[in-house]
């Protein structure tokens, strides 16, 4: 869908596996300027899905930057990764207004329904911030999509809506 | 330079113009307490113990990090100001692990030294006995992170004196946590020189060297002054004996 | 291109109408005029900035002779539908509150009670007409979002035909810097990111400063959970802002500047980088607008995630591609700031305003609000001050449990009862108001009882709460105190930068205290260890983030205390 949501989403589709002089290149048009390290990850995170160390390493070198500094900079963060991201990621908002409408309670149950899947390395959950759809929550991102209005409501009704939106159905280890 | 004057817990003081708070309730002979600062840094007024209450400002100044002006009324002791920094210690001492008896820095850390003089024995906040693993990779130091209170001195001392930058800040609010490198093993970290100066600037027993045992410990934490005023001005303190 | 078509579409197309499948509905709309034969002529469908009533996306207006009409939450299969009623004169609106079909794929919203009878029944789309002069429209008064909802954002050609970059050519070719910074002054303008610092004085601080380069920064990292105004001006009118800055750029003689955006608005993103590609295009501000060589050049940087980052010297920290940690103050960075020079930091709404302000005049923007606040004079439960100090109007965003979710522009002083029931219509299904939160991790609760307060910068900070930078969250009956102090806490927990101790461990004991309220678990002794740590965390902080975090535990406190006891155990256990 279009381009709502944060940059670490693109990672949910899968890495594409490093690619050294890309980074070099990516880095040059930045005109290696330390003060660009963020916009470098934010590229960096949107090619390789993640932080991977090795590429770090490059871009402290590039930089000319010390590697506790990139390493630093790249854990304070929320929205860089420094682990491959998962197969699928289902996001709850946080919101004030989710929360108002019940977020938290909908991330208990998600967090029942996705842990067999996230231990078989398929669902992972994920918290994030207000998405602007503030009027219809509480609000899933699941993947690229969104699904809105996800109501807290008795289990079946519930389960049954979740699964419409496409998340695993209960009892199932394995992603799709 | 000009000179300023000022009043601290009623006595007057004159301190030359662009010194710190600090500076000024130190030459009034008035101990604060500090932590993250140390002499030869550049201050970040990070561990907040150093307050103190300036007459007609809304709420208490970090001493380190704040300049004193002609005419300023600071008190360094008011009940609240002790109750401040007992609580602070208490959350430093909540947020660790630190088990003093076994420490190699029994006796010589400044965070017990802090203890003590706000009179601080436990903590009334729930100990949060957070899970962090030492780094013994260094053949001459050691990190035990247990022990560290994020004042930051090390990375300081290692970027601003040693020039190396092997250590910074990782992570944020309650997961920082001080690394070397790219989170790696100190060892393997080629830009550390071995100098130990992030040793010698650490106030508690985070980091330590090898050899010392808790009876002979002998941080140094005054190189880093004797170090940046050596660099700055050319200009040596030497110490120690005369050769015989 | 400029002349008015007979009858248009204007389809919203910022982010939450998006999330609602507006792009689908315009692709359709688009589709279904093509299907009915018609010329782009005849029937103009475009995109617009937001059309202010969110929380019923997708929402598309229609211009035609008889005026407008708005809908909202059709689907793509109703396009040929609304394409034919765009041709239809506008007939007697029905209430924004009417019973709302909602799309098939999602299940049913709550419906409002349904305040009018539908208007006429033959009509298709009568369910889903939302009437322009409900108050929720008709007490608005837009100053910055005066072309949102009305223009394209991505089309420059079209902001320029409303204005846009007129006033950056007249102070640049007109004015002194000094003469456009008096303008600011008389507005009586205060900083609309949370502090409400006087924006003239800010100015004359930067502009004052010894010789030497200045910079200014717009500070779009608007991360307070409920807020999404600045995220309204950017996605609907982005040259907006752009002028605002420039201005401010001639004013403090400053000749290179940042854009600072968090990255969880691509769209706001996107659109700002289109539109100062538009920009360079035309050769840069100087040649393109006011026919100079002025060398004025503006960029964007882009957050990751990081609320702290919002406050002024951890934004320059991320600016210069560090770890967003904030450094105590002063030197304030109006004084030292990007590279040790003087910068100006303003929040994206208070620059927004800048533009109207000196095309009216600082006395016209000072003038609005002011009768407002003679009449809020009514003594309401003392909870009145004078309001001098509050002139012009304010952006707020609406959401929560209220009927009508979106963002409002009204003049400052109007009593919060006024937007919250008035304009909002109250708590979904009916039930009262239980309290309206304000100002963010950083603000408080106002109750039900004191509604009356006007809405400006004293009369909020008398009541433990805050203006702050204007999300207003209404909470109903079911939602518990305590529990909301948690939610914040948990947010401050979750964002401290984590340099200062008592912000980085003490936020982690508060929230661990009120866990035990939540579950009911707490003695006694918890309240007062509460409120002991939260009045040392506030005055011992280094940033506002930690002098800020326990303010909502401190106003649910101050007017919901017995929800608090309530949460104590009688007697602790081994009693
Ligand atoms: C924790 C924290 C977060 C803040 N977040 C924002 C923000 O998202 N947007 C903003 O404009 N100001 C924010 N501020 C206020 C800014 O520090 C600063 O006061 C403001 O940008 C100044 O602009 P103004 O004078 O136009 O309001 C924040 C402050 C703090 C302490
Ligand atoms: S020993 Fe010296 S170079 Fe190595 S980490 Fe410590 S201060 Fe830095
Ligand atoms: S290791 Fe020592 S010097 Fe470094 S931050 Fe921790 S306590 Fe401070
Ligand atoms: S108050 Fe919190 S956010 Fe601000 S400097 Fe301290 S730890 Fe960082
Ligand atoms: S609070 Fe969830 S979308 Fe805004
Ligand atoms: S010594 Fe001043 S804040 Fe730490
Ligand atoms: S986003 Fe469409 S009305 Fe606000």
């Amino acid at each position: 869908m279009a381009s709502i949501g944060t940059p670490t989403q693109r990672g949910c589709s899968g890495a594409v596996a490093g690619d050294r002089e890309a980074i070099t290149r990516l880095i040059q048009l930045q005109g290696d300027d330390p003060a660009a390290l963020i916009e470098v990850l934010h590229q960096l995170q949107q090619i390789e899905g993640y932080l991977a160390a090795r590429s770090l390493h490059q871009v402290a070198r590039q930089l000319r930057l010390p590697l506790s500094r990139v390493y630093g900079v790249a854990s304070f963060y929320h929205l860089f990764r420094r682990t491959p991201p998962p197969v699928h990621c289902c996001a709850v908002c946080l919101g004030t207004a989710c929360f108002v409408n019940g977020a938290l309670e909908l991330l208990a149950v998600l967090e029942l329904r996705l842990a067999q899947q996230a231990r078989a390395g398929g669902w992972v959950l994920e918290r994030m911030g207000c998405l602007g759809a503030c009027g219809s929550g509480p609000v899933l991102r699941l993947d690229q999509g969104l699904a809105i209005r996800v109501r807290l409501a008795p289990a079946p009704k519930l389960d049954a809506q979740l699964e419409a939106i496409g998340l695993p159905p209960l009892g199932r280890a394995t992603a799709r | 330079m000009g000179v300023i004057t000022l009043s601290v817990n009623g006595a007057a003081v004159a301190v030359p113009s662009g010194a710190t708070l600090l500076a000024a309730c130190r030459s009034a002979g008035i101990a604060l307490p500090t932590l993250c600062y140390l002499e030869g840094l550049s201050p970040v007024g990070a561990c907040r113990l150093c307050l103190v209450e300036l007459e007609g400002a809304g709420r208490p100044l970090a001493a380190c990090v704040s300049e004193a002006a002609e005419g300023m009324v600071l008190r360094t002791d008011t009940p609240q100001l002790v109750n401040f920094r007992r609580m602070g210690v208490e959350l430093f001492f909540a947020e660790g692990n630190h088990v003093c008896a076994i420490c190699v820095a029994n006796g010589c850390c400044e965070l017990q030294d802090v203890a003590v003089a706000v009179g601080m024995d436990h903590s009334r906040f729930p100990y949060r006995y957070p899970q962090r693993s030492v780094d013994a990779s260094h053949p001459l130091f050691s990190l035990d992170p247990n022990r560290c209170i994020l004042c930051t001195r090390c990375v300081r001392a290692c970027d601003e004196l040693e020039g190396a930058h092997v250590w910074d800040v990782a992570e944020r609010g309650s997961h920082c946590r001080i690394v070397a490198g790219l989170d790696q093993p100190w060892a393997e970290v080629e830009a550390c020189t071995s100098c130990g100066q992030c040793v010698d600037a650490c106030p508690t027993g985070a980091l330590f060297r090898k050899d010392d045992t808790n009876v002979t410990s002998h941080p140094q934490r005054q190189r880093a002054a004797l170090l940046q005023e050596a660099r700055q001005r050319h200009s040596w303190r030497n110490q120690g004996p005369p050769p015989p | 291109m400029s002349k008015p078509a007979p009858a248009r579409l204007r389809c919203c197309d910022a982010s939450a109408c998006r999330n609602a499948g507006g792009l689908a509905l315009r692709q359709a709309l688009l589709a279904a005029r093509a299907a009915a034969g018609l010329q782009p002529t005849s029937l103009a469908i475009g995109a617009v900035g937001c059309l202010r009533l969110c929380g019923r996306g997708p929402l598309v207006a229609a211009d035609g002779p008889g005026g407008s009409r708005l809908w909202g939450g059709l689907s793509p299969e109703q396009a040929a539908l609304l394409v034919a009623a765009a041709w239809v004169d506008a007939d007697p609106p029905l209430a924004l509150a009417s019973p709302q079909a909602s799309p098939p794929a999602s299940p049913p919203t709550p419906v409002p009670p349904a305040s009018a009878p539908l208007a006429s029944s033959s009509d298709p789309l009568a369910s889903y007409r939302l009437d322009l002069s409900h108050p929720f429209f008709s007490l608005q008064q837009p100053v910055v979002l005066e072309h949102c909802g009305l223009i394209d954002p991505d089309c420059l050609d079209q902001a320029l035909a409303h204005g846009a970059y007129s006033q950056l050519r007249r102070c640049v070719r007109q004015l002194t810097p000094e003469a456009v910074r008096q303008e600011v002054r008389r507005s009586g303008l205060r900083g609309r990111g949370g502090a409400g610092y006087p924006t003239g004085l800010k100015w004359d601080t930067v502009a004052l400063q010894p010789p030497g380069p200045r910079l200014v920064v717009a500070n779009g990292d608007e991360g307070d959970p409920g807020a999404f105004m600045d995220r309204t001006v950017l996605e609907s009118d982005p040259h907006r802002l752009l002028e605002g800055l420039a201005i401010a750029a001639w004013a403090v003689g400053a000749e290179r500047g940042y854009v600072y955006v968090r990255a969880e608005y691509p769209l706001a993103i996107a659109r700002l980088r289109r539109a100062l590609d538009q920009i360079s295009q035309r050769g840069g501000f100087g040649v393109a607008f006011t026919g100079t060589p002025w060398p004025l050049r503006l960029e964007l940087r882009v957050g990751a995630g990081a609320y702290v980052c919002g406050e002024e010297t951890a934004l320059l920290q991320s600016i210069e591609g560090g770890r967003g940690t904030p450094r105590p103050r002063p030197p304030y960075p109006a004084q030292r700031g990007l590279g040790g020079a003087p910068t100006l930091i303003n929040n994206v709404e208070t620059l927004a305003a800048i533009p109207p302000i000196l095309r009216q005049g600082g006395d016209w923007y000072a003038a609005i609000g002011a009768g407002n606040q003679a009449s809020a004079d009514k003594p309401a439960s003392g909870a009145t001050t004078a309001t001098l100090g509050s002139r012009g109007t304010k952006v707020f965003s609406l959401s929560g449990a209220v009927v009508h979710t979106g963002v409002v522009e009204v003049p400052l002083g109007m009593p919060l009862r006024t937007v919250v029931e008035t304009m909002g219509g109250g708590v979904v299904g009916g039930a009262p108001v239980k309290a309206v939160q304000t100002g963010g991790p950083s603000g408080g609760c106002i109750p039900a009882a004191l509604l009356d307060t006007a809405l400006d910068y004293e009369a909020m900070a008398s009541l433990g709460s805050m203006l702050g930078s204007g999300g207003m969250v209404v909470l109903g009956p079911h939602t518990a105190m305590p529990e909301l102090a948690r939610y914040f806490m948990g947010f401050c927990v979750e964002e401290s930068c984590g340099k200062c101790l008592p912000c980085r461990a003490g936020t982690v004991q508060l929230a661990a205290l009120l866990d035990r309220f939540v579950a009911g678990q707490a003695e006694a002794a918890d309240l007062d260890r509460l409120e002991a740590l939260c009045a040392m965390v506030k005055a011992t902080s280094l940033c506002g983030l930690g002098q800020s975090a326990p303010n909502p535990v401190l106003a649910t406190l101050r007017h919901f205390r017995p929800e608090y006891l309530a949460a104590c155990r009688e007697e602790p256990r081994w009693a």
